[in-house]
């Protein structure tokens, strides 16, 4: 590390430990945090307001256990110090019973509002306007990605994709139903993309977005041709070598050679946006993410102890921690694996590449091994 | 070390994505694949009538000739296999080290593939009953007594998404090239040996690459991309996976053959003449085959009957996959023979249900690296109880004791029905049986097949339509 980033690393450093106790003093005060965490220092065996003094000190407390996030009431979620705002309530899952819940009050703004920082307005011009082509619904990306969108002076379009009803046609084995339900959303995607809206960017699932390309060229169009500059995505189906399939065969080159821009993100409802360093083929496409310290922190630690950082280049559960006012979650294990990296110029604190389903003890299901073809 | 590509219409693809293949019980890596997403094929398939078209330029008795080259190259040849030289026995290493099949079943499994290869123009001509090739490259000509026929292509490539389990399954597609359908295959994850090497072996006996693909990746992403992007596509999967595609003329589905061997009244009482072909039903292969019978069938002696099959099998022990005698394979999956062996515990505890391989030790055996159940009999009193229509990976087989009038509306779907009786009129309802795919009538093991007879359903009929065709009489 060059001295300038090792300096860079530390004020990161600071400027976390600072905001932590900023956040907790919040969370914990009688006059601003809310009843679910004030409930909840009653059962600590420490006093968050005098014993957490950094992010360090957040290891005092037990995992966050999600199953807190189902069901209600959900104001109980609501700082004192926010009582009386605009709230939202996004929920993740859901597909059969009760959904978990999170409320925001701006929290989805801010996060989008850094995220649109990062964004080059060669690909992602100012004043654009955007298609949304992800899950509509209770969902936090579906208000963020519009937000992200006006923000940045455009329009956002959006179509109906209800993933609860994706997930149980998977289940059910209608794979058919299943491609009939995505040419649906690509139907309404280019329905709006052919409309002369002048959309430039947009959002998609991977899995949307090689769709689209498809159905575009089934059209006798592609995306550069279509006016698409700029596209962000995400998850853990945004690999590498989806990446270079993408830029190679879906776009028609780099960036400079096709006009077309991809970024990767990695998040959830709990965390907001980790953003990417530049993803190129000179480094084989490699995605590293760096959360949006100090609001939101991830640490690649042991699968034995969630307390331990694995070693630089290691493999390990993906840790989050989200520090903002409205939502503090000290250590929340994500159901992914991935390697801990370096910290970058552009994000001087720990990133993680490589990020996957948690490929924990295989759940054995006998009736999946009874087939013997011969 | 084997670095296995995606193969693209021949061309090598090197996938930044890559998974090992590891050593069953070793844990040894042994080679890499690239792993192919799901929209590489979406974009190939685009392109799947230029296989056909290739393959069309060579007619079928050329191709059927090809065939038998590659056979003789696929058991002897040394051959280029994902950069570096395949020797025929490094194909059984690498094989029987991913896949826990002992050496001498692999050895044996690639003679059957090969066979199949050098018999192909006899096995054609047993599937289409002795049409003339012409009309299936040309899609119409004249029958000998004058009549105009057509079968007409319903695909230009085969797709097939193959297990790990049981490399016997390759002989299903290898039809398709003489029959000119180009191929696309999704390998097993830890079977990509006999495809890959099927590959080279056609390539070097002159069938050109172009008309290959070979998509190693994830079973959920890859296999429903084939599957929804090709015309005619074969799957090897559970019950479960079959039962989704049921109907569905695009996929031929194959899973579990629940292949049982029926004892009639009249035949019964001399069940002693009949143990050793049960027990090679069982037991052949390592018993991992749909055609390895799962349940025995009859109205009494079914307890002695049980007994003998335990005396034979119950002592065959696990032995390593280099020994000559090994007679199991290996479950490579960690914890997967213990939760086999879990349900099959939760079953022994039904009324009616005995466990008569008990006496000869436990039956699951656990390695560090992986684990093996051997062989399990059981006896039920009932077709009710529901270990009678299990079927597992191994050799395991109820015996189930059930009046004879009651046999054939209790057995359910089986793939195999080996019928031993002389009562005509049980032989007639055998022959009726709409349950039944196979049928032997006789004292013939499950596991015999003759490769001149369909098996689950004919490829033919898959690949091909049977349709009206007319034309003046002058072009006829």
């Amino acid at each position: 590390m060059s001295d300038n980033l090792d300096q860079s690393v530390s004020d990161a450093k600071s400027k976390l430990d600072a905001h932590t106790y900023e956040i907790v003093q919040w969370h914990f005060h009688e006059s601003t945090g809310s009843p679910f965490w004030l409930g909840k220092k009653a059962e600590l065996n420490f006093d968050p307001l005098t014993e957490v003094k950094g992010f360090d000190d957040l290891k005092k407390f037990p995992l966050f256990e999600d199953e807190w996030l189902r069901g209600g009431p959900v104001n109980r979620w609501i700082p004192k110090g926010l009582e009386g705002q605009p709230t939202f309530v996004f929920e993740t899952g859901g597909t059969t019973g009760i959904p978990k819940s999170r409320v925001v009050i701006e929290d989805h703004r801010l996060d989008y509002e850094m995220f649109s920082e990062t964004l080059p307005d060669q690909y992602f011009p100012k004043g654009a306007n955007w298609l949304m082509l992800g899950p509509s619904g209770p969902r936090r990306l579906r208000l963020a990605v519009e937000h992200l969108c006006q923000h940045r002076g455009g329009i956002c379009f959006c179509i109906d994709l209800d993933p609860r009803w994706v997930v149980k046609v998977i289940k059910k084995g209608w794979m058919d139903h299943l491609e009939e339900y995505k040419k649906h959303c690509i139907d309404q995607a280019i329905t709006v993309l052919t409309a002369g809206h002048d959309i430039k960017c947009m959002f998609a699932t991977p899995k949307l977005l090689d769709q689209l390309a498809t159905g575009l060229e089934e059209r006798g169009t592609s995306l550069p041709e279509i006016g698409i500059t700029g596209i962000f995505s995400g998850g853990t189906e945004f690999t590498p070598q989806w990446t270079r399939y993408c830029v190679e065969e879906l776009f028609g080159g780099p960036p400079e050679e096709s006009g077309v821009y991809m970024t990767p993100t990695y998040g959830n409802t709990l965390m907001g946006l980790a953003c990417s360093e530049p993803v190129t083929k000179e480094n084989k496409y490699k995605i590293t993410y760096h959360a949006p310290q100090p609001r939101a922190a991830t640490e690649v630690v042991s699968f034995d102890d969630p307390n331990e950082l694995v070693g630089y280049g290691e493999t390990g559960r993906v840790k989050l921690t989200t520090l903002t006012r409205e939502l503090f979650i000290p250590g929340f294990l994500e159901r992914d694996e991935a390697e801990r990296e370096k910290p970058h110029e552009m994000y001087p604190w720990d990133g993680v590449s490589g990020v996957r389903p948690y490929t924990c003890s295989p759940r054995v299901q006998p009736s999946a091994f009874t087939n013997r073809p011969e | 070390m084997v670095n296995i590509p995606v193969i693209r219409w021949g061309e090598e693809y090197e996938s930044l994505e890559t998974q090992e293949l590891v050593h069953h019980s070793t844990g040894d890596v042994i080679g890499t694949q690239s792993m192919a997403n799901g929209g590489l094929i979406t974009r190939d398939m685009r392109k799947a009538q230029t296989a056909r078209d290739i393959l069309k330029q060579f007619s079928i008795e050329e191709l059927v000739e090809k065939m038998g080259k590659a056979g003789d190259l696929f058991v002897n040849g040394n051959l280029s296999i994902g950069g570096s030289e395949q020797t025929p026995q490094d194909f059984i290493l690498q094989q029987s080290a991913t896949t826990g099949l002992p050496e001498h079943m692999v050895e044996l499994g690639m003679s059957k593939n090969a066979f199949v290869m050098n018999n192909m123009g006899r096995i054609i001509d047993a599937l289409t009953r002795g049409l003339p090739l012409d009309i299936l490259s040309n899609g119409w000509g004249k029958e000998a007594r004058g009549i105009p026929v057509s079968y007409q292509c319903q695909t230009p490539i085969l797709a097939a998404v193959l297990p790990s389990n049981s490399p016997g399954v390759h002989t299903l597609w290898l039809p398709a090239v003489p029959l000119q359908i180009g191929l696309v295959l999704k390998p097993g994850q830890k079977e990509p040996w006999t495809p890959y090497r099927m590959f080279a072996a056609m390539v070097a006996a002159g069938i050109p690459k172009e008309i290959w693909c070979l998509y190693p990746g994830s079973g959920a992403e890859i296999g429903s991309a084939v599957l929804s992007k090709c015309k005619r596509s074969m799957i090897f999967g559970s019950k479960q996976t079959v039962d989704n595609y049921k109907g569905n003329p695009r996929v031929q589905a194959h899973g579990p053959g629940f292949s049982k061997i029926l004892i009639g009244d009249d035949c019964v009482d001399n069940w002693e003449e009949y143990i050793d072909i049960i027990v090679e039903s069982i037991y052949v292969n390592g018993g991992r085959g749909c055609i390895n019978t799962s349940s025995i069938w009859a109205s009494r002696h079914t307890e002695e009957i049980a007994q003998a099959l335990a005396e034979k099998l119950g002592p065959i022990e696990a032995l390593p996959p280099t020994d000559p005698n090994a007679g199991l394979a290996a479950f490579t999956i960690d914890g997967m023979a213990t939760a086999i062996w879990d349900s099959i515990k939760d079953d022994l505890d039904e009324d009616g249900v005995t466990h008569v391989t008990g006496q000869y030790g436990d039956r699951l055996v656990e390695k560090e690296l992986c684990g093996y159940i051997r062989p399990t009999i059981v006896h039920c009193k009932s077709p009710e109880n529901a270990i009678a229509q299990k079927e597992y990976m191994f050799p395991f087989a109820s015996v189930v004791e059930c009046p004879e009038d009651k046999m054939l509306t209790s057995i359910g779907e089986t793939l195999v029905c080996t019928g031993i009786t002389n009562n005509e009129s049980l032989r007639n309802q055998l022959i009726d049986c709409t349950e039944i795919d196979r049928l032997n009538l006789g004292p013939v093991p499950t596991t015999k097949l003759n490769w001149l007879q369909p098996h689950e359903g004919n490829i033919i009929d898959f690949l091909f339509r049977n349709r009206a065709f007319q034309v003046p009489e002058e072009l006829l």
